[in-house]
């Protein structure tokens, strides 16, 4: 009771000696406020940068391979890659007839061409051929309409799914299903939409893109480029064992004798998790440095105005012991001044962060400021307040009545 | 009658560097409930430092003293802000008022610390200003206030906690002789209800107030009078 009292109490001096000194306390704050902006504007960055990522990597799938010439951050030079034998269907073929521990797999082959619908047309357009268990291996889910059969991919038909990108430019109020568009120069019939996908790392858009049986991509787009075989584990727990099988198998089909090594990449999440993994450990290191030492720096600042205001306030100090304050009344008194003023630097920081946040998630990334980075900030602020407060608090508590009421 | 105050051999010394100074030299003193007593004296020759010691703001280098049969010379630091808060009701020459805080606040202070409700404090806070004359200056600054209305704030607040004694020291050195006339009034008339007051002063007028007087001189008692 007497406590909470004598906290009421302590609040109401310290806003009182914050307010009677509004430009120092916020000057002092200064290092507390540059912190917090910093500690909680790292935070946000994460957070969009795990959104993009999640959704990226979900994009990808945690179990399966991807069998290419080319390694994901791969150590070798370029040219060691490039110069390897490309990959065929006829590798696709020999994998899938051996391949015992695959729920599915299927071949993707790329390329970028411009659609047309009626008047309609839409540039640089990814187009992707690769058969009917493409749906299966990546789980990806139609919106309207149906994924190609097998049928319709092994005979290669001109049929096509279109991603939401190419729904949204060209069948705004018209239902897609059964039209026909413009690949290049070849019509295709669409017979499904994909769900809306995202984008990778909010670069660029997974919707701006349509599939189609890799059969017609090869008669109409040539054989030219490597091809990637895209590998579905049957069990994500034995992903280990999948990767060896394929490996041997693969070995076998290029023809590399012991010793050789892999002329070709089996590549999966896990490596873009470890290369995330490394950038945020060097987003957060960053943050974590700025943050700590504007708060050290900080905290010196709110010490040392704090001496001051001990300082200042000698004779009231003097008036309050004479007339009953204890030693912790008059800590506490200092103690809540110097949280107070830190508690007004943290939100100075919120509140210089929080639009910038809006900022970063309008025109950088999508993302939003942590309710817990919030919480957390304001606790941080309070406790470099105590921290630096205490010094000066107590020495204000321990001073003598008497000289103190001597003091002008 | 039992003393309410009883002083044994009280010295302070104040070590400056390679001298000491003795400000008090041994003084002993005894006081009853309900006197009103006035000590007189030179400049420098410890009454302050005795009101502080009574007081206690201040702690004597040896010797004993007594309140209400409590022997204060022994205690530490926060159990004599407890006394301080409880039985003390000091009054200063220089006021020693709250500046940023209006006169009711200043009042109702030592009741914060005694742990009093808001409306307990507000209640006793404002009867105290009532009855020192300042029923229509409770929410004024104390420099929003006269030299006289500032001494009768912290009057108010030296007795709003209803101290076992009020000590006074120079209460009216800073005011013109009429006001401190009204101010000395307002002593006689508490000490007509029964308190127990001590005020330091240089001035045999004001002396006259009081039933008793002791004098010092060189930080001992050289005459202690009754009426
Ligand atoms: N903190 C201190 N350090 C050193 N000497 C002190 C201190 N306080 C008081 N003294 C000395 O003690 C002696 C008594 O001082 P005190 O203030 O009690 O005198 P006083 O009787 O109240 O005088 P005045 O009438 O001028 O107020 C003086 O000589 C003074 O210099
Ligand atoms: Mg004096």
């Amino acid at each position: 009771m007497n406590f909470l009292l004598e906290l009421k109490e302590n609040i109401i001096i310290s806003y009182k000696a914050i307010i009677a000194n509004k430009m120092r306390s916020v000057l002092a704050t200064l290092g507390i406020v540059i912190g917090i902006t910093a500690v909680t504007l790292m935070q946000t960055a994460i957070e969009g940068i795990n959104r993009a990522f999640e959704s990226s990597i979900a994009s990808i799938g945690t179990d399966v391979l991807y069998i290419q010439k080319f390694e994901w951050f791969g150590r070798e030079d370029f040219e060691v890659y490039r110069n390897r034998k490309d990959i065929t269907l006829q590798h696709f073929n020999f994998l899938k007839r051996f391949a015992q521990t695959s729920a599915s797999m299927c071949p993707t082959q790329g390329t970028l061409k411009t659609l047309q619908f009626q008047n309609l047309t839409l540039e640089d357009v990814f187009i992707i051929g690769t058969t009917d268990e493409y749906q299966t291996t990546f789980g990806t889910n139609i919106d309207d309409g149906r994924f190609f059969t097998t049928r319709e991919s092994e005979g290669g038909y001109p049929v096509c799914v279109i991603g939401m990108d190419v729904k949204n430019a060209f069948f705004e109020n018209v239902n897609p299903i059964g039209k026909y568009i413009k690949v290049g120069t070849h019509t295709f019939k669409v017979i499904g939409v994909v769900e809306k996908q995202g984008s990778l790392l909010g670069l660029f858009s997974l919707d701006n893109r349509i599939i189609i049986p890799i059969q017609r991509f090869v008669k109409l787009f040539g054989t030219r480029r490597s091809i990637s075989i895209n590998v579905k584990a049957a069990d994500i727990n034995n992903i280990e064992e999948t990767k060896e099988e394929i490996t041997s198998i693969m070995r076998k089909a290029r023809k590399l004798k012991p010793g050789m090594r892999n002329d070709f990449g089996i590549n999966q999440q896990e490596a873009f998790q470890q290369t995330y993994d490394q950038l945020t450990f060097l987003i957060k290191a960053i943050g974590l440095i700025i943050t700590s030492l504007s708060l050290i720096v900080g905290s010196v600042g709110i010490a040392n105005i704090m001496f001051v205001s001990v300082k200042e306030r000698t004779k009231e100090i003097g008036i309050r012991k004479a007339i009953g304050a204890r030693r912790k009344t008059i800590l506490f008194q200092f103690l809540i001044e110097s949280s107070l003023i830190c508690l007004l630097g943290g939100l100075i920081g919120l509140a210089i962060a929080f639009p910038i946040s809006l900022v970063i998630d309008a025109l950088v990334l999508p993302t939003v400021m942590p309710l817990w980075i919030v919480i957390l900030g304001i606790f941080i602020s309070v406790m470099f307040g105590l921290l630096a407060g205490f010094f000066p608090a107590y020495s204000g508590a321990k001073m003598d009545p008497v000289e103190s009421l001597r003091y002008e | 009658m039992e003393n309410l105050i009883s002083l044994k051999e009280i010295v302070k010394v104040y070590e400056m560097g390679e001298e000491s100074l003795y400000a008090l030299h041994g003084v002993s003193l005894d006081i009853k409930k309900n006197e009103y007593v006035g000590i007189m004296g030179p400049s420098g020759s410890g009454k302050s430092t005795l009101m502080n010691i009574i007081g206690c703001l201040d702690t004597p280098t040896s010797g004993e003293y007594f309140l209400n049969n409590k022997n204060v010379s022994e205690m530490f630091d926060d159990e004599l802000a407890e006394i301080r808060n409880k039985e003390i009701g000091f009054v200063f020459q220089t006021f020693n008022l709250l500046p940023r805080s209006d006169a009711l606040h200043n009042v109702e202070l030592p009741l914060i610390y005694s742990g009093l409700t808001k409306r307990e404090r507000i209640r006793k806070a404002e009867e105290a200003l009532t009855n020192v004359g300042l029923a229509d200056r409770m929410k004024h600054k104390p420099n929003e206030l006269s030299g006289g209305q500032r001494q009768r704030v912290a009057l108010a607040r030296a007795l709003v906690n209803d101290p076992s004694i009020i000590l006074a020291d120079e209460p009216t050195g800073n005011l013109d002789t009429k006001t401190g006339e009204e101010i000395m009034a307002l002593f006689e008339e508490l000490s007509n209800k029964g308190n127990t007051i001590i005020v330091v002063t240089h001035e045999e007028d004001i002396a006259k107030h009081t039933k008793r007087i002791v004098k010092m001189r060189d930080g001992l008692v050289c005459e202690d009078r009754i009426k």
